[in-house]
């Protein structure tokens, strides 16, 4: 049996950096299944929330506490950054490389590598060298790169950010797919369509802290604070 | 002037007709240095690597004392060895004075701290940008060290090369530790030092001519390196 991940709670979480603080103090509990998705402004935190979820960003103050030890949770997550990070090898060796590192064989991990590739589209391009690729392709690769190990919370900061309209749709289709197979999705994004279309739960966060949460369907027709309603109709919020 | 044209044509010949002695001297500076070079880049590639990754207190201090050794010069560093290999240093029993081994260890020390600066830098450039990504999923720090030097693959070989290029032509060190001995321990520095001191240009300037063209191809070879690298490929 597997342990589950959530409830996660979330308590007085706080991140700083040199005295700074970037995130917090945060309060959030997630349960129930389905995709939560972090909105608001630039500079809001939403990175940093992502990152101390996670655990790549040192919590100075509070706690992310999940349902089992933080250990296990670390090991069923993975993170697509908002800048994708390549490895300077080629699109194939980029997808087996997390595979590797967890003991799978060469000749398993390549044949799942190539299946990857191939779903998002970059079947034909294996040995190519992943720093060349276009931002789109990149930002595809990435996503690829974390879903292989079949994680059971994907964290993206702002998958879509740079991609257009298309590369967007299949993005999200493969998010949804991953989604439908099990996986959660935690995720930021600046595109209040893409909130809407792939969200069951929202934060809204602004200056650090959460303004506003809940279920998708109340936050986008109902907003509770009046920064909330000024975000979603797209005025400037501080 | 008619010394030295004399000297080129004979020289000339030497290297076209494959002198014996020539051959001989070069291949054994080639062995030596190519030691060197091997045990050399097994100690400074994973150090640097180690150095990029891993956060301890003295760190800065320890990369500072590798750029500060770098500056070594290399006749002292051959006394020190000598100093140690010699019948009543703390290594003498191990008879080691005057041979390629004294030779490969004195070249060692002089070309670590080269090495391992420079792989220090580019393995660090690398590690800022992996360090997110190999951290989220949760690498060892062997496997960090791994993929580091793997992928910085490269960069490491233009570190390898400049710290060839150091000791093929280094000539203080060895002829202390070496002694220059016939058939043993001559090499192509320590063979132009005393054949020019003899009066023999000829074969002092055909060792010069190899020692060079070993020089050129490495400074091309570094050239061409760091163009593929600029380029992203291979
Ligand atoms: N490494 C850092 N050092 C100092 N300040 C930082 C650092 N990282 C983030 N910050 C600051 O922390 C705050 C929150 O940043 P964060 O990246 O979490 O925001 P964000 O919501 O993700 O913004 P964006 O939408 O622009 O990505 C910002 O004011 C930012 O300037
Ligand atoms: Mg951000």
């Amino acid at each position: 049996m597997v342990s589950a991940l959530f409830p996660l709670t979330v308590k007085g979480a706080t991140t700083t950096r040199r005295g700074k603080v970037l995130a917090g103090p945060i309060d959030l509990t997630l349960d129930g299944g389905g995709t939560c998705v972090v909105i608001g402004p630039n500079g809001a935190g939403k990175t940093s929330l992502l990152r101390m979820l996670h655990g790549t960003a040192r919590i100075t103050r509070g706690q992310v506490t999940w349902a089992c030890d933080t250990e296990t949770a670390r090991h069923h997550q993975a993170f697509v950054f908002q800048h994708p990070v390549m490895l300077r090898r080629s699109v194939i060796e980029n997808l087996v490389y997390p595979l590797r590192v967890r003991g799978m064989p060469r000749t398993a991990a390549r044949q799942r590598a190539v299946d990857w590739a191939t779903r998002i589209g970059l079947g034909h391009m294996l040995e190519r060298h992943a720093p060349v690729l276009s931002g789109g392709e990149q930002q595809k690769l990435a996503i690829a790169r974390a879903l292989i190990v079949e994680p059971r919370l994907l964290f993206l900061d702002e998958p879509c950010a740079s991609l257009d309209g298309r590369a967007m749709r299949e993005v999200e289709e493969i998010l949804v797919q991953a989604a439908a197979s099990g996986t959660r999705l935690i995720l930021s994004t600046h595109d209040m369509g893409q909130a809407r279309r792939l969200a069951d739960q929202v934060v809204f966060l602004l200056r650090g802290k959460v303004q506003e949460t809940g279920l998708a369907k109340n936050f986008f027709d109902q907003p509770q604070t009046s920064q909330a309603v000024a975000f979603l109709n797209g005025d400037i919020v501080e | 002037m008619t010394d030295l044209w004399q000297g080129l044509v004979q020289a000339f010949w030497l290297v076209v007709t494959f002198d014996a002695e020539l051959a001989e001297i070069s291949l054994r500076s080639l062995r030596v240095t190519l030691t060197a070079l091997v045990v050399a880049s097994a100690i400074a590639m994973p150090l640097a690597a180690f150095l990029s990754v891993q956060r301890f207190r003295f760190r800065r201090h320890v990369v500072a004392l590798l750029n500060a050794l770098m500056g070594l010069p290399p006749v002292v560093v051959g006394l020190v060895v000598y100093l140690m290999l010699s019948r009543s240093g703390p290594f003498g029993v191990l008879g080691l004075l005057f041979t390629p081994t004294a030779m490969i260890t004195a070249q060692v020390i002089i070309i670590v701290p080269l090495i391992a600066s420079i792989a220090h830098q580019s393995l660090r450039d690398l590690w800022q940008e992996y360090h997110d990504l190999l951290i989220s999923i949760n690498v060892t720090r062997r496997q960090k060290i791994a993929t580091l030097l793997w992928d910085a693959r490269r960069a490491l070989l233009t570190a390898g090369l400049a710290g060839f290029g150091r000791a093929i032509g280094e000539v203080g060190a060895i002829m202390i530790v070496g002694g220059n001995i016939d058939n043993a321990t001559r090499v192509l520095t320590t063979a132009i030092a005393l054949e020019t001191g003899k009066g023999d240009f000829a074969l002092a300037l055909a060792l010069g001519i190899v020692l060079v063209a070993l020089a050129v191809a490495v400074n091309v070879a570094i050239h061409w390196l760091s163009r593929t690298e600029r380029e992203g490929r291979w």
